[in-house]
């Protein structure tokens, strides 16, 4: 009885060290599961899901103060993959965070800019280059198509285009569902 | 003649309709009104253009220089004026637009000068060999178009065992390599020996499906002139795709390319009789890639091979071969299997159009399928293909866009020969979905890359403005404790300072001090006086030092005095 008592309890006592030391030895950083979330976001850090950004968005998805479906440049493929991820199931896209539409960036009207650099600092991923009172440029490239720099310029010189489909871009269309014949 | 062949697994016997442009000898297609040169015509990087507008050109001269590793650059296909460089429609399945040089021939037809390497090839390095191969602008002429020149480069600790001239041109109705071979065999043979040279090649097979007699008989009575005992001819049995890369490496050797690999990677380098017939041109006449055999047939009035120079219009092409435009229903690029359906028809021929097929909604095997009925899970798609992938699994996740699903079913691999299309009861696109799926996870990987660089930027961006505040926060307390040290520093000078002024005005008082002191003593005109003077001096010195002793009693005697006096 005595050794029984003895033996369970010194195993315990070693189990519980070896826990204690791979919890610390093995303790993951941050939140796993925000970053896995943020990863799945498009990063344009827009603010249409009502959250300062992406990652503030992914926290809140992951305390469950937000919906999965809050996320408009994402649109129905980010909702089906943070769906996945999460086990929850797919809904459609709030209308009162915006609607889905196509790619877009923004274009600076250069002979309008008055160098005033608001839309630089405006800017969430420093995609607008120029300097006071010199003229300024997007860098096509690097542009989310977020439209934050539009509503603090001074002279609305900016505007949005859409992306143009290249030949680098194209891909073949899903083939048409043709209707069952009448049995 | 080889000893064994091996079969690979699947594959279709489909009508081959290859008699129909076989009976005519090959023609030489006439110089067209303008022709159109795409920067693109091969895998890899456009070619960056050379030439101004209004340029005169002769005939093989570079108008457009390689632009990177995986590039080659583009000549001039004859004599003539640049007349414009911009976007052009170019042969592609979207009916997109791409950069062309735009030549005008002068029907002069006048060549650069060219330096052939005909004797002297044996003593060139494979280096020298790849160099004179890529500037002449040769890629594979099989369909991919990849630049020939890398693939002769296997890097310096690989070893090519075999090399396999593919004329086994396995689609039905395409028959510009057959012609090749039956017309011009010499010109293989002497550019397999090119390249066999480059690579060192010990074994040289060329492959040619056995529904080719003619070409086989022709290639034969070639090879007895070269009397080389290190190449064979292997007929392989016609079965569709046969002739599509890894699986003829499979029927000639019984090895199989590694997947993600190349057959490189194995010691095996697969090359078109068309690129081996332009290797021998390239360095026996030092000529460029210019022109190609293309097949023009299908629903068309004259259906022939013609050797087409590079950028002819196809629509030229389809008058020559008695082809009208306006009944033309479909126009396919390439064969009926793997060939793209094209939405106009001034396009250009490139260096990879192989075969211009015409449907005017004659023949039925042509015609788009019209009753695609749902999937009855028969497992015939499974049966045919050629790289033993699950068709039907991949049909239904790139349908439900399960993609991660499809890709574990090794989507990537498939290479879109269309023999489960063919075999489908149920007349599916099978292929198309295929494409649409392969085309999506590109697009998600693109994305995802790009959200990526979005995010280091953005967490630089909120990085950078911590960093500016802290930076201003450093400068303010620096400024801070600046200025509470110069107030400091002030203070004490300002003690100094008045310590100085207080003993400066101390020194002074003790002058004056002195001074009186030295006056008191000494009083000054006092020899020669008379007795008179000296009394009043005794009495003033008298009143004086009575003053000294009581000042007030003589002062508020004064002020009595003064007051009797006013009243």
């Amino acid at each position: 009885m005595f050794s029984a008592i003895l033996v369970l309890g010194l195993m315990a006592a070693l189990f519980g060290l070896i826990l204690g030391f791979t919890a610390i030895r093995f303790k993951v950083e941050g939140d796993p599961l925000v970053e896995q979330i943020d990863n799945l976001l498009p990063q344009t850090q827009c603010g249409q899901c009502g959250y300062p950004g992406c990652k503030p968005y992914a926290q809140a998805i992951a305390n469950n103060e937000a919906d999965i479906n809050q996320c408009p440049p994402g649109g129905e493929t980010t909702i089906v993959a943070l769906a996945d991820l999460l086990d929850r199931e797919p809904m459609p896209l709030n209308p009162e965070n915006g609607e889905e539409s196509g790619k877009t960036v923004v274009y600076i009207d250069e002979q309008t800019c008055i160098g005033c650099t608001l839309c630089i600092q405006a800017c969430p991923i420093d995609a607008i280059v120029g300097a006071a009172k010199q003229m300024h440029t997007v860098i096509k490239d690097e542009c989310t198509g977020c439209d934050l720099c539009i509503p603090p310029c001074p002279v609305d010189c900016i505007h949005v285009i859409p992306v143009e489909e290249s030949l680098e871009t194209w891909q073949w269309d899903k083939p048409e569902e043709l209707p069952r014949p009448a049995q | 003649m080889i000893s064994k062949l091996f079969n690979f697994r699947g594959g279709v016997h489909v009508p081959q309709y290859k008699e129909i442009s076989t009976q005519q000898p090959v023609r030489n297609a006439k110089i067209p009104s303008k022709l159109v040169l795409p920067l693109s015509q091969h895998i890899g990087t456009a070619a960056k253009p050379l030439v101004k507008i209004g340029q005169q050109v002769l005939k093989g001269e570079k108008i457009a220089t390689a632009d990177g590793y995986v590039s080659t650059p583009i000549h001039a296909p004859t004599s003539g004026v640049i007349e414009d460089i911009g976007d052009y429609p170019i042969p592609h399945p979207s009916g997109m637009s791409a950069q062309c040089i735009v030549l005008k021939p002068d029907d002069e037809d006048k060549w650069a000068e060219l330096v052939s390497h005909a004797k002297d090839y044996s003593e060139l390095n494979p280096s020298q060999l790849r160099n004179l191969i890529r500037s002449a602008g040769i890629v594979g002429l099989g369909g991919a178009g990849f630049p020939t020149f890398i693939k002769h480069n296997p890097g310096p600790d690989r070893v090519i065992d075999t090399l396999i001239i593919n004329g086994s041109e396995c689609e039905p109705y395409i028959t510009c390599d057959d012609m090749l071979m039956q017309e011009k065999p010499e010109e293989i043979i002497c550019g397999l020996l090119i390249i066999q040279h480059a690579l060192q090649a010990k074994r040289c097979v060329i492959a040619i499906e056995d529904n080719k007699p003619n070409a086989i008989a022709s290639i034969k009575n070639a090879l007895q002139k070269f009397a080389n005992d290190k190449i064979e001819i292997a007929e392989i049995p016609t079965l569709y795709p046969a002739g599509s890369e890894k699986q003829l490496i499979y029927t000639v050797t019984g090895k199989e390319v590694p997947q993600d690999g190349l057959p490189m990677h194995i010691g095996i380098v697969c090359q078109n009789v068309g690129t081996t017939a332009a290797v021998y041109r390239a360095i026996n006449h030092g000529e460029p890639l210019i022109s190609r055999y293309v097949t023009v047939t299908g629903d068309i009035g004259q259906p022939q091979n013609l050797e087409v120079l590079v950028g002819t219009p196809i629509d030229e092409l389809i008058e020559q071969c008695g082809g009208s435009n306006t009944n033309i229903k479909r126009l396919i690029i390439g064969g009926p299997m793997m060939g793209f359906a094209m939405h106009q028809l001034d396009l250009p021929v490139i260096k990879t159009t192989n075969c211009v097929l015409v449907d005017a909604g004659q023949s039925k095997d042509l015609q788009a399928r019209q009753h695609i009925m749902p999937c009855i899970r028969c497992g015939s798609c499974a049966d045919a293909c050629p790289i033993n992938l699950l068709p039907q699994q991949l049909y239904w996740y790139s349908k439900s866009q399960e993609f991660e699903k499809a890709q574990e079913y090794n989507l990537f691999d498939c290479i879109e020969c269309g023999c489960c299309d063919y075999v489908c009861p149920s007349q599916i696109p099978l292929v198309q979905y295929y494409r649409f799926a392969k085309g999506e996870i590109w697009k998600r990987e693109l994305e995802t890359q790009k959200s990526d660089i979005a995010r280091q930027r953005h967490e630089f961006h909120q990085f950078r403005i911590e960093r500016e505040k802290a930076e201003k926060a450093e400068k303010h307390r620096q400024k801070k404790a600046a200025l509470a040290n110069n107030k400091k520093t002030e203070e004490t000078k300002d003690e100094k300072k008045v310590d100085q002024k207080q003993a400066a005005i101390l020194a002074a008082m003790e002058r004056v001090k002195k001074k009186k002191a030295q006056s008191d003593v000494a009083p000054k005109n006092v020899e020669n006086l008379s007795e008179q003077q000296k009394q009043l001096i005794e009495e003033v010195d008298q009143r004086r030092a009575k003053q000294r002793q009581n000042p007030e009693q003589t002062t508020n005697t004064a002020n009595k005095a003064e007051e009797e006096k006013s009243q």
